[in-house]
C-alpha cells in the first residue's frame, strides 16, 4: 500500500436530488468540523425537486485551504443515473464506494472498488419503518466512510443530534444505519486506498453557517424593520431565516413585532415595498438573485433619485436570462454597478467571508440610512447556500447611524425651515422627514421626476443639473462611510491580484501554491465595496501587473475597474471565468502562471 | 415645508379641529379645464375638511399619469409619493408599514391600475392594506394623448387608435374578484356622492376601491363613450342615496377628532323609503337610502350581479357596490408594537448583547 494522505482530499457523494442525502452529507461535513480538520462542503445540485444527479463535494484539508478541489480522492455513487460518469471522475488511486444494488459494469483498475450493501442493510434493520428506509439508507454510507477513512462516530453522533435538535428517536434511528454500515464495513472490506483523517484542532472557536443566515442574522442585528421577498432560488433562504430568527431576536417583552415581513407578488412588488418602507423611516430590505434583479431595477432608480434607503441583497445566480438557477457566479457586478437608466452610480458591498455576510447585514442600513440610497450587497450561490467554516459572529461595534432625519422638535427648532433636497451640509446629503410627524410643515412630495431642493416638481434645466451633480457628490461622500479593502502584502511580490467575494479562499491557496512552487510572490487586495476607496488605485499604482480574479465571463469588475481609473487600465489583466461551479485555486494559479511564464 | 400658496379672499371658516378649507388645499391643478379629476380633487378637499381629518394622518399615493398628478392638486400639508406606473400599491404596502396609524389615500387611473399595475392592484385587494384607491377611471390614456386603456368600451372609436378590438376591464368586478373589503362605483359628475363615499371611504379599516367615472374631456367625451359627462348624466342609475356620519361613540378614528355629539339623527328627506345602516369599525356609520329597490351592500353575489347587470343594460350604477367593514387590516395582522416602527429606538431595534453568544451556539 502507498503513503497514507491524511486529511487532505475531496469527497464527492454522487445522489439523485430529492433523496435526503443531504442530512448524511451535512453529517459528514460537521463531524469533520467536529474532529478539528479544515473543511467545506458544497451542493452541486440542479434546478429540480426530485430525481436529477445532485453532488455534494466535501474538502478536507489540513493546511485550511477549503476552496473547492477540482479532483474526486473518494467518490460515494448511490445513483445510478451518474454511476458511469462517477466512476470515470474517481482520481487515480482514489476510493469508489457505490451501492451495490446498481448493477453495472466497473471498468477501472487504477482505484480501490468499495460496493456497499445498502439496501441489505436497511431492511434487515427492523425497527426501521418502510417509509423511512430510502432516507435513512444513505446513513449506510457515512457509517462505511467513517470506518474505512476513520471518522469519529461520537462526532457523527453530535452532528445527528445537532441536526435533530437533540431529538432522541431520529438520532437513534440514524446512528443505528450508521453503527450497522460500519460494522458491515470492519467485517467485509479492507482497505486498499491511502486515505484518512485525523483530529486536528484547527477548528476551535469556530463556527459553521451558511452566507444566508449570516445575513439574515446581520440584518436582524441592524435592526431591521421591513422585509419584502419574492421566492428565488438562490436567495430564499435568506428571507425564511428572517422569518426563523426575527421572532426569537426581534419581539418585545409582551410578545409584539418590531419588525414585518411580507412575501410579495412578485420583485417587482417586493422592491416596491421596501422602497415605501424605507421612505417612511423603517430598515427595508429585499433579497434576490439575478432576474429578480433585473425586475427590481426599475424600481432601484427611482429609490436612487428620490432618495429612498434601503437595502438590496442579490445571491448571485448564473445569468443571464434564467441561466443556470442552481449554479453560482459573480456576473451582476457591472449590472448592479449601473442599475438604471440614466446617470446612476450605486453602493455596493462585496462581502468576502461567512463572518462578513453577517456583519454587512447591519452596516448596510447604516450606510443606506446615511447617504439615503439603494445598498446593493452582493453575495452568491456559494456563500448563500453552502455551509462554511467562519469566524464566530461579532456584535455590532458601532451604534446604529440613523441618517438625516427631522422629527417634529427638530423641525419646531428650526422653524420649519427646512427643504427636502437642499445640500445644507456641504456634503450631498440632504435632511428628510417621516410620514406620522406630525408638525404641520413637515410634509413633502417625493417624485420620480426632476424637483427642486424644496421638493417641487421642475424642468428647469439648471434645476436638473444642480441635482444630478449633488447625486455624484454624494457618491463621494460615500466613501468615507464604505469597508475600505483588505490589502496582504508580501515581501518581493512579483505581481498584485484583486478579488472579491467568494473566491477569497482558492486566491489564497493559489497565491500559496504560486509562491511555493513557482516562487511567484504576490500581493493580494480583496476590494470590499464600490465605488473605489483611495487603496485600490494605489493598489494598481504599486503593480506592473494586477490579476483581476471573478467568476464571470467578460472580467466586469476589470472593466470597471478600467473604466474608473483609465490610467491604470494596462495593468489590469482579467481571469474571469464561469461555469457555474464555485472555483477552484487551480483555475486561478494555472490562469496566472500561464501569463507569469509568457 | 409647505407647497401651499397663499388663496386670495380664501374663507377663514374653520372645521372641528381648527383648520380651514385651505389647511387641505394643494397646488393647482396643471390637467386640463373640465377634466372629472379636478372636480375629484376639490371633493377629497371637502370630504377631508368635513370629516375633520389630520392632514398629517393621510399619505398620499400615485402612480404615473394624469390621475396620478393629482395628488398635489390637495391636501398639502399630507406626505405624498407619486411612484412609478402601476407600482403605487406595492409602495403605498410598504410606506404604511412605518405608522399604521396613517391612512393612505391613493390615486391612480384606468392605465395605472388596469393595465400595467393590474397585478399590484389585485394583491393590494388580497391584502387589505388601509387605503382609499381611487381610480379615476376616463378609459383612455391621456398623459400620453389618446390610446385605448384597459377599460375602454369595445368599438370604442379614437383618432389615430382605430377601433377598440378588446373588452373593456371592470375595476370593480376585479376589486370584488380579489376580495376587496369596500367598492365603490361613481360618477365624477354627481359631486355629493363622491364627496360622502370618500368620507365612508377614509373611515373603513382596510381598502376601500373607488372606481371614479371621470370623464376625459380632451380624448375621451363623445357623446356614445361609457365614460363621457353625458352618458354618466344620462344614464347614472345610483343603488342609494348615500351620507356619511362619523362616530358618536365607539372606538374612534385615528386619522380624525370626533366631536361628541347626539345619536345620528337624520334629515327629513332621509326618513322616506327604505333605509339602511352599515357601522363601520370606528363606530361611524354609512346611511343608504334606498330608491327603486333596497339594496344590501353586505352581499359580494348580489354587487357583482348588479355590476353584471348594468353591463347587460348600459347604464352607469353608481353607490357603495360592497362592504366588509369588519375585515382586518394588513398592519392589523402582523401583531406589531404599539409605538408606530418608524419611531422605535436603537434599544428596540438591536437585540440585546448577550444574544449574540446564543446565536453562535446555533451555528454548529
Amino acid at each position: 500500500m502507498t503513503q497514507r494522505i491524511v486529511n487532505d482530499f475531496s469527497i464527492t457523494v454522487g445522489t439523485a436530488n430529492g433523496s435526503g442525502s443531504s442530512t448524511a452529507n451535512n453529517t459528514i461535513l460537521r463531524a469533520l468540523f467536529k474532529m478539528g480538520i479544515p473543511v467545506s462542503g458544497k451542493n452541486l445540485f440542479p434546478s429540480n425537486i426530485q430525481g436529477l444527479p445532485t453532488w455534494y463535494t466535501i474538502r478536507v484539508n489540513g493546511e485550511g485551504f477549503t476552496a473547492r478541489r477540482e479532483t474526486h480522492e473518494i467518490m460515494v455513487a448511490m445513483n445510478p443515473a451518474s454511476f458511469a460518469r462517477d466512476l470515470a471522475d474517481v482520481a487515480p488511486g482514489g476510493a469508489f464506494f457505490y451501492a451495490d444494488d446498481i448493477k453495472l459494469p466497473i471498468n477501472r483498475t487504477d482505484i480501490s472498488i468499495y460496493p456497499m450493501p445498502v439496501k441489505q442493510l436497511v431492511r434487515s434493520n427492523p425497527d426501521i419503518p418502510a417509509n423511512l428506509r430510502d432516507l435513512v439508507a444513505n446513513m449506510v454510507y457515512v457509517g462505511i466512510l467513517a470506518q474505512m477513512i476513520g471518522i469519529d462516530i461520537t462526532k457523527i453522533e453530535q452532528a445527528l443530534k445537532f441536526h435533530f435538535k437533540n431529538k432522541e428517536k431520529p438520532v437513534s434511528l440514524n446512528m443505528s444505519m450508521v453503527k450497522a454500515g460500519a460494522e458491515w464495513a470492519t467485517a467485509n472490506l479492507t482497505k486498499s486506498d491511502p486515505f484518512y483523517v485525523e483530529p486536528m484542532n484547527k477548528t476551535e472557536g469556530l463556527i459553521m453557517a451558511d452566507g444566508n443566515t449570516a445575513a439574515a442574522l446581520g440584518s436582524i442585528y441592524g435592526g431591521v424593520q421591513f422585509a419584502g421577498w419574492y421566492p428565488i432560488t438562490p436567495a430564499s433562504s435568506l428571507a425564511e431565516a428572517l422569518n426563523e430568527y426575527l421572532p426569537q431576536l426581534r419581539q418585545t417583552q409582551d410578545g409584539k413585532n418590531t419588525f414585518a415581513v411580507v412575501q410579495a407578488e412578485d420583485e417587482l412588488a417586493a422592491i416596491g415595498m421596501c422602497v415605501g418602507a424605507g421612505w417612511a423611516g423603517l430598515r427595508a430590505m429585499t433579497s434576490t438573485s439575478g432576474p429578480g434583479m433585473s425586475l427590481m431595477t426599475e424600481y432601484a432608480g427611482l429609490a436612487y433619485f428620490a432618495e429612498v434607503p434601503l437595502v438590496i441583497w442579490d445571491v448571485q445566480r448564473m445569468g443571464p436570462s434564467t441561466g443556470l438557477p442552481t449554479r453560482t457566479s459573480q456576473g451582476d457586478v457591472a449590472f448592479v454597478a449601473n442599475m438604471g437608466h440614466g446617470d446612476i452610480d450605486s453602493l455596493i458591498l462585496l462581502p468576502g467571508s461567512i463572518s462578513e455576510c453577517f456583519e454587512f447585514g447591519w452596516r448596510a442600513f447604516d450606510i443606506a440610512e446615511r447617504l439615503q440610497t439603494p445598498v446593493y450587497v452582493l453575495s452568491d450561490l456559494d456563500f448563500g447556500m453552502n455551509q462554511w467554516m467562519s469566524t464566530p459572529f461579532q456584535y455590532p461595534d458601532v451604534p446604529m447611524d440613523r441618517g438625516k432625519v427631522l422629527w417634529e422638535e427638530d423641525l419646531e427648532r428650526i422653524k420649519g425651515d427646512w427643504g427636502r433636497y437642499r445640500d445644507v451640509d456641504g456634503d450631498g446629503i440632504p435632511y428628510r422627514t417621516l410620514p406620522g410627524n406630525t408638525h404641520p410643515l413637515s410634509a413633502y412630495f417625493t417624485r420620480g421626476t426632476g424637483h427642486t431642493p424644496e421638493a417641487r416638481y421642475s424642468e428647469e434645466p439648471d434645476v436638473w443639473v444642480v441635482k444630478m451633480e449633488r447625486l455624484k457628490k454624494k457618491y463621494q461622500t460615500a466613501k468615507k462611510y464604505l469597508p475600505r479593502s483588505i490589502v496582504r502584502q508580501t515581501e518581493g511580490a512579483r505581481f498584485g491580484i484583486i478579488a472579491y467575494g467568494s473566491t477569497d479562499p482558492a486566491v489564497e491557496e493559489a497565491r500559496a501554491r504560486l509562491e511555493r512552487e513557482h516562487g511567484l510572490k504576490s500581493d493580494y487586495l480583496r476590494l470590499r465595496a464600490l465605488p473605489f476607496t483611495s487603496e485600490v488605485s494605489e493598489f494598481i499604482a504599486a503593480h506592473e501587473r494586477v490579476y483581476v480574479v471573478e467568476m464571470n465571463r467578460d472580467g466586469q469588475l476589470q472593466q470597471l475597474l478600467s473604466i474608473k481609473h483609465p490610467e491604470h487600465a494596462t495593468r489590469l489583466i482579467p481571469v474571469a471565468y464561469s461555469d457555474g461551479l464555485p472555483p477552484t485555486a487551480k483555475w486561478i494559479w494555472s490562469a496566472i502562471l500561464e501569463q507569469e511564464e509568457k | 415645508m409647505s407647497e401651499s400658496l397663499p388663496m386670495a379672499g380664501a374663507t377663514t371658516q374653520v372645521n372641528a379641529i381648527g383648520l380651514s378649507k385651505n389647511d387641505y388645499r394643494g397646488n393647482p391643478t396643471t390637467l386640463c379645464q373640465g377634466c372629472g379629476h379636478n372636480s375629484i380633487a376639490n371633493q377629497i378637499i371637502t370630504a377631508c375638511y368635513e370629516a375633520n381629518i389630520v392632514p398629517e394622518k393621510i399619505v398620499k399615493f400615485s402612480g404615473i399619469g394624469c390621475s396620478s398628478k393629482s395628488p398635489t392638486y390637495f391636501l398639502n400639508r399630507s406626505f405624498g409619493f407619486n411612484s412609478l406606473h402601476g407600482r403605487m400599491p406595492s409602495l403605498a404596502t410598504g410606506a404604511l408599514f412605518g405608522d399604521y396609524r396613517l391612512k393612505g389615500l391613493g390615486v391612480s387611473g384606468d392605465g395605472d391600475s388596469a393595465s400595467i399595475g393590474m397585478g399590484q392592484f389585485k394583491h393590494a385587494m388580497r391584502r387589505n392594506i388601509n387605503m382609499v384607491y381611487i381610480v379615476e377611471n376616463n378609459g383612455v390614456y391621456g398623459l400620453t394623448k389618446g390610446q385605448f386603456s384597459a377599460t375602454a368600451d369595445q368599438g370604442l372609436e379614437l383618432k389615430k387608435q382605430g377601433t377598440n378590438l378588446y373588452l373593456p376591464v371592470d375595476i370593480c368586478m376585479e376589486a370584488l374578484a380579489s376580495r376587496a373589503s369596500f367598492v365603490a362605483r361613481l360618477f365624477a359628475g354627481n359631486a355629493k356622492q363622491v364627496k360622502e363615499v370618500l368620507k365612508a371611504a377614509l373611515a373603513h379599516n382596510g381598502i376601500a376601491v373607488l372606481d371614479i367615472i371621470s370623464p376625459c374631456v380632451t380624448f375621451n367625451n363623445q357623446e356614445s363613450s361609457y365614460y363621457s359627462y353625458s352618458f354618466g348624466k344620462e344614464k347614472e342609475d345610483p343603488l342609494h342615496d348615500i351620507s356619511f356620519h362619523a362616530a358618536s361613540e365607539g372606538p374612534q378614528s385615528t386619522i380624525s377628532y370626533v366631536p361628541p355629539r347626539p345619536e345620528i339623527t337624520l334629515e327629513a328627506d332621509m326618513i322616506d323609503g327604505e333605509i339602511r345602516e352599515v357601522k363601520l369599525h370606528d363606530g361611524s356609520a354609512i346611511i343608504l337610502k334606498a330608491l327603486d329597490k333596497d339594496y344590501d351592500p353586505t352581499n359580494r353575489l348580489e354587487a357583482m350581479r348588479v355590476l353584471e347587470d348594468a353591463h347587460a343594460n348600459n347604464y352607469l350604477v353608481t353607490g357603495l357596490i360592497y362592504v366588509a367593514p369588519e375585515s382586518p387590516s394588513l398592519t392589523d395582522l402582523y401583531n406589531l408594537v404599539e409605538t408606530p416602527l418608524n419611531r422605535l429606538k436603537e434599544k428596540d431595534l438591536r437585540p440585546a448583547p448577550e444574544t449574540i453568544q446564543k446565536i453562535n451556539d446555533l451555528m454548529f
